[in-house]
């Protein structure tokens, strides 16, 4: 099967006010790739991937998915070919979680329609893979941190799509539960020819999971490829101006990064 | 406590016969008592044209029914579906339980607008002019509240119950000063602020019910939307809802909705945060199931309380006083559970 094209950024600048958050950025997302986003805080990682979703528009350049303007798209047909997983998630109302998570069937759904059996199997399916099925009927603002982002993340493999987004999004979570959603999703990736885009802070799950690592700084991306090429001490150096080595781990069975804490 | 689709089907039947039921008591009740059986002959009898159903009837009754007891029963009681179904929308666009029309300064917005109007006698357009003029101080309100209380396009739940008050503050000032120019007229508006619905005609219920009934249909037509926009802005936008169109379409059909109801009927507060937040806990805050039994549920609390100060208390509160009384303390208990919650 041929996949249908990715994400083209070509020259794409974006401010909020005055603040730059983006400058001459260009990139190809293809599909059917782990990529993942590193870079320090605040050098427009979240803002990337608010231009992929259209919640918002570049001030300058062009943002194209599968040949067409990204901003062309309406939002309903967008949300049934990508998803996002947010960093947070906020709510004051008490649906519950199986609700929360039907949620991501919205734009699969009429808007007078009731959700159909499909939908029901597709919501049933996402809870069981992140392992929240037992408990679907609690509410989503009782839940603690880490039970409401796996909640969000079922949601979004509720909404089926081709691309999956993730913002930080187990940065709430333990090492167990990290290494369980970022399974699941490098499971889409090989199995079902799906596109993850991932903004990642822990250099050795980037390293370990990704297929491409993107590095970003001050709204540039300023290396992309795949870990045992562009993972390397002088541009951890050059990003995050801290001190490391690089070697392949004979236990992950992948490159890791191990840094001098003090000295 | 949530309830499967079927009780709440029922809850919904019962409302709806609870509020028919208490319309033709309430028509029965005050001065010149009226039995269930004649009010339904005369409401009859003028549905059909069939004066053959009026026998036996005393001849004061279709007039204290039809021209005195049934235009304000009915504006209360769309006021009350109207003013719920404001709060429900309020609350759910802005991520906040405490919003009303009433604590976003909105009524007062209305409030101001329909003074200006009454003061200045401007009615060239007609029956109009008052709900017009009403509509322009909510949506202008509203705007300014949404300023005040936005920063980087984050509104905080606090800040913008403090825009409202504020805002609130700055309108009744503003009200006042219209008081003062009213000069002769100053009772009227006086009474009318603060909120009664004394001397409703078929007019009133005629807005009211087109307002209602328009308000309704838009967020029902978007009550899916609703729920996924209480998940914020971004992660609506990403499940596929064009979030700052309905977001807009909404407030302002919600303030279109408040302002009619305030140009009828005056300041009614806390209709709107005590209602929605009564019935989320009945049904669940899924905005289809919530939507109309709170409708439902408001028109009833107000007709009953509009029943009491007219029928039952020796001497006419005025009814925005009643709810004010009621639903202040009420507010206090949510303001201060959620500081628990938040803590």
């Amino acid at each position: 099967m041929i996949a249908p094209g990715g994400f083209d950024l070509a020259g794409v600048g974006f401010a909020y006010g005055a603040t730059p958050a983006l400058a001459e950025l260009d990139i190809s997302l293809t599909p059917g790739r782990f990529y993942g986003i590193v870079g320090p805080n605040g050098c427009g990682k979240t803002t990337f991937l608010d231009l992929l979703t259209g919640t918002r528009s570049p001030d300058r350049g062009s943002v194209t998915f599968r040949d067409r303007p990204v901003a062309d798209y309406r939002r309903r047909e967008l949300a049934r070919l990508v998803a996002l997983v947010p960093q947070d998630f906020a709510i004051d109302f008490a649906f519950t979680v199986q609700e929360a998570v039907l949620m991501g069937r919205h734009p699969h759904i009429g808007r007078f329609a009731s959700p159909a059996p499909e939908d029901w199997r597709q919501v049933d399916a996402a809870m069981a893979t992140i392992g929240i099925s037992h408990f679907k009927d609690r509410f989503v603002n009782g839940l603690s941190g880490g039970e409401k982002q796996r909640v969000v993340v079922a949601r979004a493999l509720a909404q089926q799509t081709p691309f999956l987004l993730f913002d930080e999004a187990t940065s709430s979570l333990d090492v167990q539960y990290t290494m369980q959603i970022f399974n699941v999703a490098r499971r889409l990736v090989r199995e079902e020819g799906r596109t993850v885009i991932a903004v990642i802070h822990n250099l050795n799950l980037a390293a370990a999971y990704c297929d491409e690592i993107i590095f970003m700084q001050a709204g540039k991306v300023v290396a992309c490829g795949p870990s045992g090429t562009v993972l390397e001490p002088a541009m951890i150096k050059k990003v995050f101006g801290v001190e490391s080595r690089v070697a392949f781990d004979d236990f992950s069975n992948t490159q890791q990064v191990s840094f001098r804490y003090w000295s | 406590m949530k309830q499967s689709g079927y009780t709440i089907w029922l809850l919904t039947l019962s409302l709806a016969a609870a509020t028919f039921g208490a319309i033709v008591f309430a028509t029965g009740m005050g001065h010149i008592a009226v039995p269930g059986v004649d009010i339904l002959r005369v409401i009859a009898a003028r549905i059909t044209g069939n004066p053959a159903l009026l026998a036996g009837v005393d001849p004061v009754f279709p007039f204290v029914v039809l021209d005195v007891r049934l235009p304000r029963i009915l504006t209360a009681t769309l006021v009350g579906g109207g003013l719920a179904m404001s709060g429900v929308i309020y609350q759910g666009i802005l991520l906040n339980p405490l919003a009303d029309p009433y604590t976003l300064g909105v009524s007062s917005g209305a409030a101001f607008g329909a003074a200006l109007a009454l003061v200045g006698n401007l009615s060239m357009m007609g029956h109009f002019s008052v709900p017009l003029f009403a509509f322009g101080g909510a949506a202008l309100t509203l705007l300014v509240v949404l300023y005040l209380s936005s920063f980087n396009g984050q509104i905080s739940a606090n800040t913008l119950i403090l825009s409202g008050v504020i805002v609130g503050a700055i309108l009744a000032a503003g009200i006042s000063f219209l008081k003062y120019l009213a000069d002769e007229q100053v009772a009227v508006i006086i009474f009318w602020l603060m909120g009664s619905f004394a001397s409703r005609t078929w007019a009133d219920v005629g807005v009211v019910a087109g307002a209602v009934v328009f308000g309704l249909v838009l967020a029902l037509f978007y009550a899916r939307d609703l729920n996924i926009l209480s998940l914020g802005n971004r992660s609506a936008d990403t499940l596929g809802v064009e979030s700052t169109r309905v977001r807009w379409l909404l407030l302002l059909g919600a303030s279109l909705v408040t302002a009619v109801c305030v140009s009828v009927s005056g300041i009614i507060g806390f209709i709107g945060l005590i209602v929605p937040h009564l019935m989320r806990f009945l049904v669940g805050p899924d905005n289809r199931k919530l939507l109309p039994v709170s409708v439902l549920a408001g028109a009833l609390l107000l007709l009953v309380a509009d029943t009491v100060t007219r029928a039952v208390l020796p001497v006419e509160v005025p009814i925005g006083v009643l709810t004010a009384l009621i639903g202040g303390p009420f507010f206090c208990v949510i303001f201060r559970k959620r500081q628990r919650g938040a803590a």
